[in-house]
C-alpha cells in the first residue's frame, strides 16, 4: 500500500519554542496512525499544519504523492482532509444537519434543501454506524453525540484523511469503545485516520502504527503489533513509567465535608441532583463515579458555589456553607479543580503567571497596598512551573492561550494543589495529560490525602477512580446508588451500579448518611 | 511577528492606509493631495509649507485643545471595554460632568487652589455617578449597557439644558453668566506662548488621567480583577472575584474619565455653562480613539492627538478647497483598517515568511 500523507522535514517555531523540529511523518492509506507524545511535544501543532491552520516554517507536505501547499482549512477540505478538534466547533441552537451543511448548503432555488441534506446525513450516519439523529439540536445531545456530528461533518465533505485530536478525553469508557468501532469501520470503508491520544491502551487496541514525538522531535515510528504499552511510554517520556499508584491505607479522621439532602437544578431547569447526601473525611479520597451527565457537574457546582441549591445543606467542617459566596468558601479552605478548563479554569488571555495567582492576587506577597508585586508573581510562577513541569514557549509570561492543552491542565492542577485546601474537589484532574504527568499528579493527590485533607475525586475514568480512591460513591440519575470500599469492588460491580442496575444502599447508610450533628 | 511588535506596527499601518485612502479620494475629486497634507501639517504645527511660514504655535495650542476631551472619552470607553463592557455613554457622562462643573463654578466661592480642584472633582463625580447607573443595571438586572447608556445620553442632554436654562437662568438662552476667575483652567501664560490660542492647564489633568488609567489597569489588584472579568467572566467568578461589583466600579471609573472631559471643556475651553443642541460627537470620537489606541494608555494618548489634529485641520482643509469631510473619512478609514488588523497581519505574515530563507525543496 502507498503513503497517502507525507509530511517531510516539518519545522514550526512559536515564540520561545520550536514546536516541530524536522519531523517526517508518513501515513499509509487505510491505516490508523497514532501520534503519541508528552504534553507540549508538538502533536496538535503538527496536525494543525496538515489541516492548514498553521503554516510550517520549513518542510513540505505531499498528499497522494503530490506536493501541496495547505494554506488554509478550505484547501485541506478540498484535499479530503478533515479534523475533529478537541474543543468542538458547533452552533448550539442549530440542528445536527444545519451544523453539518453549514457553509455548503444544498440549494433548491433560493432555499436550502433541508430534506436532501437530512437524507444524506442519515445515510452517512447509517453507513458508519454513528446513530445520529439528523434533526436533533446540538444542545440536546450528549458530548459523544456532538463528537459524532463533527465526524459526520468531515464525512459529508468527503474527507478521506481524518484527524482526531484527543477524541477520547471527553468520552466515557463505553463511548470510547464505540468510537474505536466507528474508527475501524471508517478504515474498512477506505478512510485513513490520524489519531492523537495519551491513552496507550487505545493505541494498542485500534492503531496500526504509532509515531512518538518528544520535545518537538520525532523519536520514532513503530508498528503497534511489535510493541507494548510500557515500551511506548518509555519511548515517549524517556524513562520507565509506573502505571499503578503506590499508596498506603487511608487513616480517615473527622468528617470535613458533609452534604445533606441536596437538591440542585440542572441547566434544563429540572433536578439534576436529588436528595443527595455524602460525606468525606480528613485523610481519605472519596471517588465519585458515574456516567457523564448523571448529576456530577451539578453536585460539584453546588458544593463550590457556582450554582445555587434548591434545598439541602452543605457543611465544611461544621460550618454551613450552603449560602456562602465562592470566595467565602475558598477562604474557609475549599479548593476546586474545575471540570471545564477553558471556561472556569483559566483566563486564556492572561499569562501563565497571572493565572497562577487568580485566587490570591490581592494577598501578600503578590500584592501590597493593592499594588501587584511583579517579582513575587514571577517567582511563584517559576516555582510552580518547575515543580509541576509545566511546559510552554516563554515560561511565566506565556499567554495561557498559547499553551498546549495538557499544559493548560497541568497549570490549573499545579495552582490548586499548591493551595493545599482542606476540602479538595478534584474533577477530571488528568484529562489530556500524558502518562508521565498523570503519574506525578496522582502522587501529589495522594500526598494531599496523606496531609489529612478531605478529597472528593470526580472522574469519568474508572481506572483513575479505582487507583486513587479509598471509598467510591456511584452516582446515577442524580442520586447516590451506593458507596463501596475501593479495595473490595471491581469494574463490573461499578459498571452495574453506574447503569442503575444495582443498588448498594447499606454501605451508604454506614458511612455516607450519618445523622447530622448540627 | 510578536504580539508586542504587532501592537505598534498594525495601528501604524492602519494610519498609513487611512491617509492613503484619504489621498486617493482627494485625487478622485480632482484636487491635489498636496494641499490636503499641507492643511494637515498646518493643523498640527502651524508650519505653512505652501507659503513657507515657520511654526505658528497658535495651531499647536488649538490642536491640543481638540485632542484633550477625546483622549479622556477614549480612556472612558477603553476602561469599560477592559472589563468586557461596551459603553457608549461617554457623551452623556461628559455632559453631566459639564453641568456639575458649572454648578460648582457658579455656586462655590473659594480661592483658586480650592475652587478649581473642586470644580474638576465635581465633574469627575458627576460622570462617575452617571456611569455607575448603567453599571448597576447591568450587574443587578442584566440590562445591556449599550441600551442604557444610549438612553442616559439623551437624559443627560436634556437635564443639562434644563438646568442651564431654568436653574442658572441663562439670559440669552445659550449660556450661563461667566464663571469667576478662580474656577478656570485658563492661563495667560499658555495663551501668550501659543499666540492667543485657547490652550489652558487642562492638559495636566488629561495627562494625569492617562497615567492613572495605565496604573490602575496594569499595576493594581483592582485592575487585575477588572481584566479577569473582561477576559473571562466565568473564570473570574470561579476564582471568587465579585463580577458584579467589578462591573459597577468599571462603569463608574469610565464615567469619571468622561466627566473630567466635560469639566475640562467647561472651565478650560469655555468659561461659562452652555446649552447643548445635540450630541457633539466626543463619545464616538472616544470610541475611535480607544480602538486605534488598542485600549492602552499610551496608544490612546497618541491616537487622541492624531484625531485631535485631524479635527483641527478641518477648517484649514476647507480653506484649501478640500472638503472638510475628508478628515472625517481619513479618521473613519483608520478605524476601519484597525478593525481589519487580522487581515493586515495575515498579509504581513505571508510577507515575512517569504523573507526567511528556507531550505524547502533541497532537503526532500
Ligand atoms: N498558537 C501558539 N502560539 C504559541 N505557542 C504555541 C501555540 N500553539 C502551541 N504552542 C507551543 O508549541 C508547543 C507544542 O504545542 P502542541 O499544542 O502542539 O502540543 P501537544 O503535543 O498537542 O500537547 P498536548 O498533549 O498537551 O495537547 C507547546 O510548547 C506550546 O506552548
Ligand atoms: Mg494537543
Amino acid at each position: 500500500m502507498s503513503n497517502i500523507v507525507e509530511m517531510l522535514h516539518i519545522t514550526k517555531d512559536f515564540p520561545g519554542i520550536r514546536a516541530n523540529d524536522d519531523i517526517t511523518l508518513q501515513v499509509e492509506e487505510r491505516s490508523i496512525h497514532a501520534l503519541l507524545g508528552e504534553n507540549g511535544a508538538g502533536k496538535s501543532t503538527l496536525m494543525s499544519i496538515l489541516f492548514g491552520l498553521y503554516q510550517p516554517d520549513a518542510g513540505t507536505i505531499r498528499i497522494r504523492g503530490k506536493e501541496v501547499k495547505v494554506s488554509d482549512p478550505n484547501v485541506a477540505t478540498a484535499l479530503g482532509i478533515g479534523m475533529v478538534h478537541q474543543h468542538f466547533k458547533l452552533v448550539h441552537n442549530f440542528t445536527v444537519t444545519e451544523n453539518i451543511i453549514l457553509g455548503m448548503e444544498p440549494r433548491k432555488g433560493l432555499l436550502v434543501d433541508m430534506r436532501t441534506a437530512e437524507q444524506k446525513v442519515e445515510d452517512i450516519s447509517k453507513l458508519y454506524g454513528l446513530a445520529v439523529d439528523p434533526r436533533s439540536k446540538i444542545e440536546e445531545i450528549s458530548v459523544s453525540m456532538q463528537q459524532r456530528v463533527e465526524i459526520l461533518k468531515m464525512l459529508y465533505r468527503d474527507a478521506e484523511i481524518l484527524i482526531f485530536d484527543e477524541p477520547t478525553a471527553v468520552l466515557t469508557p463505553q463511548e470510547i469503545h464505540e468510537l474505536m468501532q466507528i474508527m475501524r469501520r471508517l478504515v474498512e470503508e477506505g478512510k485513513t485516520i490520524l489519531l492523537i491520544t495519551h491513552k496507550l491502551k487505545e493505541i494498542k487496541e485500534v492503531a496500526d502504527v504509532c509515531s512518538v514525538l518528544r520535545r518537538g522531535k520525532l523519536v520514532g515510528t513503530v508498528p503497534v503489533a511489535d510493541t507494548d504499552e510500557e515500551r511506548m511510554a518509555e519511548m515517549m517520556v524517556g524513562r520507565q513509567v509506573s502505571f499503578h499508584v503506590q499508596k498506603t491505607l487511608a487513616k480517615p479522621g473527622d468528617v470535613l465535608l458533609r452534604v445533606e439532602g441536596l437538591n440542585v437544578k440542572n441547566q434544563k431547569g429540572v433536578l439534576g441532583v436529588k436528595n443527595l447526601s455524602l460525606s468525606v473525611r480528613a485523610g481519605e479520597i472519596l471517588g465519585l463515579c458515574g456516567i457523564d451527565g448523571n448529576g456530577q457537574t451539578e453536585l460539584v457546582q453546588a458544593i463550590t458555589g457556582l450554582t445555587k441549591v434548591e434545598s439541602g445543606r452543605i457543611f465544611l467542617r461544621d460550618i454551613d456553607i450552603t449560602h456562602l459566596s465562592i470566595k467565602e468558601r475558598s477562604d474557609l479552605g475549599l479548593g476546586h479543580i474545575p471540570e471545564d478548563r477553558q471556561k472556569h479554569g483559566l483566563v486564556l488571555d492572561f499569562t501563565l503567571g497571572e493565572n497562577f495567582i487568580i485566587h490570591n492576587y490581592y494577598k501578600e506577597p503578590f500584592a501590597h497596598w493593592g499594588i501587584l508585586n511583579k517579582k513575587a508573581i514571577l517567582e511563584n510562577a517559576q516555582r510552580l512551573i518547575k515543580e509541576f513541569d509545566v511546559r510552554s514557549g516563554q515560561g511565566a509570561i506565556t499567554p495561557a492561550r498559547a499553551m498546549s492543552g495538557g499544559n493548560q491542565q497541568k497549570a490549573i492542577v499545579a495552582r490548586e494543589i499548591d493551595r493545599s485546601p482542606d476540602v479538595f474537589i478534584v474533577v477530571q484532574p488528568t484529562r489530556g495529560l500524558d502518562v508521565g504527568a498523570i503519574e506525578y499528579i496522582h502522587k501529589r493527590i495522594i500526598g494531599e490525602r496523606d496531609k489529612n485533607k478531605a478529597i472528593l475525586l470526580v472522574s469519568l475514568e474508572l481506572d483513575e477512580i479505582m487507583d486513587l480512591s479509598d471509598r467510591i460513591a456511584v452516582i446515577y440519575n442524580g442520586e447516590i446508588v451506593g458507596i463501596v470500599d475501593a479495595a473490595e469492588t471491581n469494574e463490573n460491580e461499578l459498571g452495574l451500579m453506574m447503569s442503575g442496575a444495582l443498588h448498594k444502599a447499606q454501605e451508604a447508610a454506614q458511612t455516607g448518611r450519618e445523622p447530622a450533628h448540627v | 511577528m510578536s504580539t508586542r511588535k504587532e501592537k505598534i506596527v498594525l495601528p501604524l499601518i492602519a494610519v498609513l492606509l487611512g491617509f492613503l485612502l484619504g489621498s486617493l479620494i482627494v485625487i478622485l475629486t480632482g484636487r491635489s493631495p498636496i494641499s490636503m497634507y499641507a492643511a494637515i501639517i498646518k493643523g498640527f504645527s502651524g508650519i505653512d509649507i505652501i507659503n513657507g511660514q515657520p511654526i505658528n504655535t497658535r495651531y499647536i495650542g488649538e490642536f491640543i485643545i481638540q485632542a484633550m476631551p477625546i483622549i479622556l472619552t477614549g480612556l472612558s470607553f477603553a476602561f469599560a471595554s477592559r472589563t468586557g463592557l461596551f459603553s457608549i455613554g461617554a457623551e452623556g457622562q461628559l455632559m453631566i460632568g459639564s453641568i456639575s462643573a458649572t454648578a460648582v463654578a457658579l455656586l462655590v466661592q473659594a480661592p483658586k487652589a480650592i475652587h478649581l480642584p473642586l470644580v474638576l472633582l465635581a465633574a469627575i463625580a458627576g460622570g462617575a455617578l452617571w456611569g455607575a447607573i448603567p453599571g448597576f443595571l447591568k450587574a443587578r438586572y442584566n440590562v445591556h449597557e449599550v441600551v442604557v447608556t444610549i438612553m442616559m445620553n439623551y437624559i443627560a442632554l436634556h437635564f443639562n439644558n434644563y438646568v442651564i436654562l431654568n436653574i442658572f437662568g441663562s439670559v440669552d438662552r445659550v449660556k450661563t453668566a461667566p464663571f469667576p476667575e478662580t474656577a478656570l483652567l485658563k492661563s495667560p501664560f499658555l495663551e501668550s506662548i501659543t499666540r492667543n490660542s485657547r490652550l489652558n492647564w487642562g492638559f495636566i489633568p488629561v495627562l494625569i488621567a492617562v497615567l492613572i488609567f495605565s496604573f490602575i489597569i496594569n499595576k493594581t489588584t483592582f485592575g487585575f480583577s477588572l481584566r479577569a472579568v473582561g477576559y473571562n467572566k466565568d473564570a473570574a467568578r470561579y476564582a471568587g472575584i465579585k463580577v458584579n461589583r467589578n462591573i459597577i466600579a468599571s462603569m463608574a471609573i469610565a464615567g469619571a474619565f468622561a466627566g473630567l472631559a466635560g469639566g475640562v471643556i467647561t472651565v478650560g475651553t469655555f468659561n461659562f455653562g452652555r446649552v447643548i443642541q445635540a450630541a457633539e460627537g466626543y463619545g464616538f470620537d472616544g470610541i475611535a480613539v480607544a480602538l486605534v489606541g488598542g485600549s492602552e494608555a499610551t496608544g490612546i494618548l497618541l491616537a487622541g492627538l492624531l484625531f485631535g489634529g485631524l479635527k483641527a485641520a478641518q477648517p484649514l482643509m476647507q480653506s484649501q478647497g478640500i472638503p472638510r469631510e475628508i478628515a472625517g473619512i481619513i479618521q473613519a478609514s483608520i478605524v476601519l483598517f484597525v478593525a481589519m488588523k487580522y487581515g493586515i497581519k495575515m498579509v504581513l505574515d505571508k510577507f515575512e515568511r517569504k523573507q526567511v530563507p528556507t531550505t524547502e525543496g533541497e532537503r526532500v
